[in-house]
């Protein structure tokens, strides 16, 4: 007995250094971490988030992610993408929709804005000493820069351009606050990515964004890249925070070192997570299909149709056709993709005329161009 | 006599060890095989709620009030409930997300036990030190604190023996019958979910461990090709997110229902319709000697213009020069199958695999299209189709279908008719192969097979022998095409 009992520890421990590989390096370093992530995957640096605040204990530490990604638009938790962004025009640019678990508004990314997370015990959890460490930063690299922070927690530059924008999520025994900074970001691409045309024909009670005139540290002083205002922050943290172990570099698809980060990556990719997490809205506008006034009510629960109303002329669609469609739209994704496959497969399988197909082809056009 | 005596001493340290162990297990519901009982039990000392009859607790009901949520604020708006009433709950489930002031907070449970009343709607204001939910708790609780109060984990990650003696193992009762049955403990078990939890998937990785068996769910970091329509891999722009890994079969014992999603009811409509339609098959094999090497040749040419040169728009092409001088094979029947419309326009479908499923996006007017033109529009439809931006007007209006199932591998085919057209051509993988010449010389030969199938009540076998035959006339010896081509 005595024998299995000295057998159970070795295997526990044996357990215990293979799940905490990166916290027990994290050990050896003491009470301040700054990490920077090696990935430029949207996705990839949510994962990375989340498994640090779920494994990671914070009890005692403080830990900064620095972070950048390629071109990616990212909603609040609690957003409506179709509100908030130009979907169609990310979706011919190719730049992914990523849903993040801390509130506020939507951010466009790219790899002139750096990301900095700074993850606390629950207790400690404090916005304006993190922004602090960042404006103090700016300074000492720019002495006379004018950044300050605000009390919505944004930082402006010279009073009127914002440059950051902050987000946090509050868990049960630790906290994460996460901000943007923006250093040399294609602005034209954030505008012209960050407007709905959509907006004014959806009703939500989802968080909307506030729009601010941004500006970039760049556009201000050629000296202020990433690089630069990264490797700042990171000493001004250090200096806030009293400690002085160098940088990590951490590779968030490292599955043996973060278990369980490959399915956390999994979980924020899905539709359901991304787009199905909408608060239920109502799209309620008229379009104009092939020369005539369609009428479009729907409401959409969970990203899915949940009822949709078309009204069309008298005449110009047989009545029945026009209630298979909207029933074939009931309980389908508010996807242009999956509708349109829906549609054809509708068409092919009820053998149409061809001006009745081509009727239908026109109002799926319009259709879809709201989602 | 040393032997007995330590016998005796090792049997009292049995005996006691069982008697500490039992008074542990009061409350498990069954016997479970011995080993079990030992060491680990500390670690599992959970009650095994889910195997209790009913979900009525016998406890007392409880407020559970809003907590502090720092900063000074009073109000969040609850946003999404996890939980609704009479659901069950471990103490550190996620009970509601509220936010407050760009701050999204998970709110968990202090408690076990069963909601009895959720206190607000989604988008209601809620005010810290008001009750949230009411938890009906399993246990008489005396002066039980009525917040969520932040603690601290009574367990820091890192002390091992700290974790032995303090910590709960977090796994639900499925994940614990999982590893009663595979004889795994759960101690051993590295938890990948939220606070440690252990989840199945833990448990499996940790017998595929044991066993050398393949890990589930690998992913892979470069995406595949969403499109294969082609024989050669196509230089389409990567898809930035990568489409999941097909997740191979893991046995767990369990089946599993879910509902067919928006891609599987088309499915589901479009292969019911085509159902109806008698079918007949027509295979043959085609010889692509010369082809491939005219393609080689043009391959400069083409990528020196942009455009990516396959053998579909060959194919494309040939079968369009055929249907020229067989047009009942481009045409549609009518529901009662009483009139048939010869179409003018041939539309020419190509299946297309994606990710999410089977689409047959297709060119237009092939009729009027050059080879080129035709590799333009097939490059344009793969860029859409990988993008999942094709719309109505590419996926509708087809009049004929090739399907290129050999670019993912197989000779013979039994394809099956899309309504509301008459015939399709699955196209088999390119082999090489040794074959006799007319000067009876064994040569290389580069052979595909192809199988038709046509609705056998408007079209006939010799018809579709004869377009067959034409069409592989003109891929065997491409010079035909030239003389042909309008």
């Amino acid at each position: 007995m005595i024998l299995r009992v000295s057998d159970r520890a070795c295997v526990i421990s044996r357990s215990v250094r293979l799940k905490s590989t990166l916290t027990s390096f994290f050990d050896e370093m003491g009470k301040g971490i700054i990490i920077k992530s090696a990935s430029t995957g949207i996705f990839e640096n949510l994962a990375l988030e989340d498994w640090i605040h779920d494994h990671v204990d914070l009890q005692n530490r403080n830990i900064l992610l620095l972070w950048r990604n390629s071109p990616a638009v990212v909603i609040g938790r609690h957003q409506n993408p179709w509100q908030e962004c130009n979907l169609p025009l990310m979706r011919r640019l190719g730049i992914p929709l990523a849903r993040r678990r801390s509130g506020g508004g939507t951010v466009f990314h790219d790899i002139g804005n750096i990301n900095m997370t700074f993850f606390t015990s629950k207790k400690k959890y404090n916005r304006h000493r993190n922004l602090t460490v960042v404006t103090n930063a700016l300074k000492e690299l720019r002495p006379n820069l004018d950044v300050n922070s605000t009390d919505r927690f944004d930082i402006l530059l010279n009073g009127h351009y914002k440059i950051s924008g902050t987000a946090a999520k509050l868990g049960r025994t630790a906290a994460y606050h996460h901000c943007t900074l923006l250093c040399s970001v294609d602005r034209s691409l954030l505008s012209s990515v960050l407007k709905s045309n959509n907006s004014q024909v959806i009703k939500s009670n989802a968080t909307p964004s506030v729009p601010s005139p941004v500006k970039n540290l760049l556009d201000l002083d050629p000296s202020l890249d990433t690089d630069t205002v990264m490797e700042a922050i990171a000493s001004q943290y250090k200096k806030e925070f009293g400690f002085a172990t160098p940088v990590i570099t951490v590779d968030p698809t490292h599955e043996s070192l973060m278990p369980g980060v490959h399915k956390m990556t999994q979980d924020v990719l899905t539709w359901e997570w991304v787009y199905g997490k909408t608060p239920k809205f109502s799209v309620c506008t008229s379009l104009v299909v092939d020369g005539v006034n369609i009428t479009l009510d729907m409401d959409i629960k969970n990203g899915k149709v949940d009822r949709c109303d078309i009204g069309i002329p008298d005449g110009w669609l047989p009545l029945e056709i026009v209630n298979e469609f909207t029933s074939k739209l009931n309980g389908s994704r508010c996807c242009p993709r999956e509708t349109a496959v829906l549609v054809a497969a509708f068409i092919r399988t009820n053998s149409l005329a061809a001006d009745i197909a081509e009727k239908i082809h026109r109002l799926c056009e319009g259709v879809t161009s709201v989602m | 006599m040393r032997d007995v005596g330590n016998q005796t001493t090792l049997a009292q340290l049995v005996t006691l060890w069982i008697f500490v162990v039992s008074q542990r297990c009061h409350r498990h519901q069954w016997t479970e095989p011995a080993h079990v009982f030992d060491f680990s039990t500390p670690l599992t000392s959970v009650q095994w709620r889910g195997f209790r009859s009913s979900q009525v607790a016998s406890g007392q009901v409880l407020q559970f009030k809003l907590s502090d949520i720092g900063e000074g604020i009073m109000e969040v708006t609850v946003k999404e409930w996890y939980v609704k009433e009479g659901d069950r709950v471990s103490q550190f489930d996620s009970i509601c997300e509220v936010q407050s002031d760009k701050a999204s907070v998970t709110i968990t449970s202090r408690y076990d036990g069963v909601i009895r009343k959720l206190y607000y709607d989604i988008e209601s204001i809620a005010h810290v030190g008001s009750p949230l939910v009411d938890i009906e708790t399993d246990r008489e609780l005396e002066g039980a604190p009525e917040e969520d109060v932040v603690e601290t984990p009574a367990v820091s990650h890192e002390q091992p023996l700290q974790e032995i003696k303090g910590q709960k193992t977090q796994a639900t009762p499925a994940v614990r019958r999982l590893a009663i049955e595979n004889n795994i403990k759960l101690s051993e078990i590295v938890g990948t979910g939220k606070d440690s939890r252990i989840l199945k998937e833990d448990i499996l990785n940790f017998i595929a461990k044991q066993t050398g068996a393949i890990l589930p769910y690998e992913v892979q970091k470069t995406p595949a090709p969403a499109v294969s329509t082609t024989d050669t891999p196509s230089k389409e722009k990567k898809p930035v997110m990568a489409p999941p890994a097909i997740p191979r079969p893991i046995f767990t014992g369990k089946d599993r229902t879910e509902p067919l999603n928006g891609f599987q009811k088309v499915m589901v409509k479009t292969m019911s319709a085509a159902l109806k339609i008698p079918h007949f098959g027509y295979c043959d094999e085609v010889d692509l000697t010369e082809l491939v090497r005219l393609r080689s040749e043009l391959k400069g040419l083409a990528e020196s213009r942009g455009i990516k040169l396959s053998y579909m728009p060959f194919f494309i092409k040939g079968a369009s020069l055929g249907l020229l001088q067989f047009p009942v094979l481009n045409a549609s029947v009518d529901e009662g199958c009483q009139n048939i419309t010869h179409k003018a326009s041939h539309n020419i479908g190509l299946a297309m695999d994606t990710p999410q499923g089977l689409l047959v996006p297709n060119v237009k007017s092939v009729q009027s299209l050059s080879v080129f033109d035709i590799a333009v529009e097939l490059n344009r439809l793969q860029a859409l189709g990988s993008a999942g931006q094709l719309g109505t007007a590419d996926l509708t209006g087809g009049t004929f279908t090739l399907s290129n199932i050999g670019s993912i591998g197989g000779t013979y085919a039994k394809p099956v008719i899309l309504p509301p057209e008459v015939a399709i051509g699955a196209l088999g993988k390119i082999q090489v192969l040794p074959r006799f010449t007319s000067r009876d010389d064994v040569e290389k030969a580069y052979i595909m097979n192809v199988s038709w199938s046509a609705d056998h009540r408007v079209i006939d076998g010799a018809t579709m022998c004869r377009f067959s035959n034409l069409w592989r006339s003109y891929l065997e010896n491409p010079a035909a095409m030239v003389l042909d081509l309008k």
